[in-house]
């Protein structure tokens, strides 16, 4: 399955400077597997070694954030998009 | 350096004088690759802290999409501190993920919601590694 994944500006050193990627994969997991098997290095940035989303990286699959979906586990089907954005975030 | 219309300027110091004591955020759009600040976006501060900031995850996606779609991108990334100077906390750089954006901070410590002068300074963050900047004010 074909999933339109649109990379952040800070991520394009991954994808040779590519604003969006193809991806295969019936979940985000998968995706994520699939990014990395093209683009390594990338699932790093992605995914914490506990092997749960980053805290301060927001991942959307058709403009829902995954926190709410089920995360990793969130389904996907053909021509869905998911969306990668950095938490803009910081304190004193 | 960082180049600022002095209304961008001031609406930022309003900003962040109108929530302190918590941290006001934003950022100022402007033409993809032309370092010109110049839309100002206020941004809700979904932390709602004093030491602590974060875009709504929603709008951050609504906001980026309309960027996207206007050829733009996030030339000032800006928030302020509120008890504290402004020069980015260890937080701050951690999490500083817009290699491109000037990172304004403003500190309203001295006047907070009053009037008077605020500190207003600008940074690149790039892997960890804060270099400040001039800022130029434009009439």
């Amino acid at each position: 399955m074909a999933i339109e994944v649109r990379i952040p500006t800070i991520l394009r050193t991954y994808t040779d400077g590519q604003k969006s990627v193809e991806a295969s994969g019936s979940t985000l997991q998968q995706i994520v597997d699939d990014l990395e098997a093209n683009h390594s290095g990338i699932k790093e940035r992605l995914v914490e070694d506990s092997g749960e989303l980053r805290r301060f990286v927001n991942v959307y699959v058709n403009d829902e954030d995954v926190r709410f979906t089920g995360g990793l586990e969130t389904e996907l089907s053909d021509g869905d998009q998911v969306v990668i954005l950095p938490a803009v975030a910081g304190g004193c | 350096m960082l180049k600022l219309d002095r209304e961008i300027r001031d609406a930022i110091v309003a900003h962040a004088k109108r929530d302190h004591p918590d941290e006001a955020c934003g950022i100022v759009a402007g033409p993809e690759g032309s370092d010109t600040a110049a839309r100002l976006v206020e941004m809700v501060n979904a932390a709602g802290s004093p030491t602590f900031y974060e875009f709504d995850s929603t709008e951050l996606l609504r906001l980026y999409r309309e960027m996207d779609d206007n050829d733009e991108e996030p030339v000032v990334v800006y928030h302020s501190h509120t008890a504290t100077e402004a020069y980015p906390s260890r937080t701050d750089t951690d999490l500083a993920q817009e290699p491109n954006a000037h990172y304004v901070l403003v500190s309203t410590r001295e006047h907070g919601n009053s009037a008077g002068p605020v500190e207003f300074r600008s940074y690149r963050i790039v892997d960890g590694v804060v270099t400040e900047e001039d800022v130029t004010i434009q009439e």
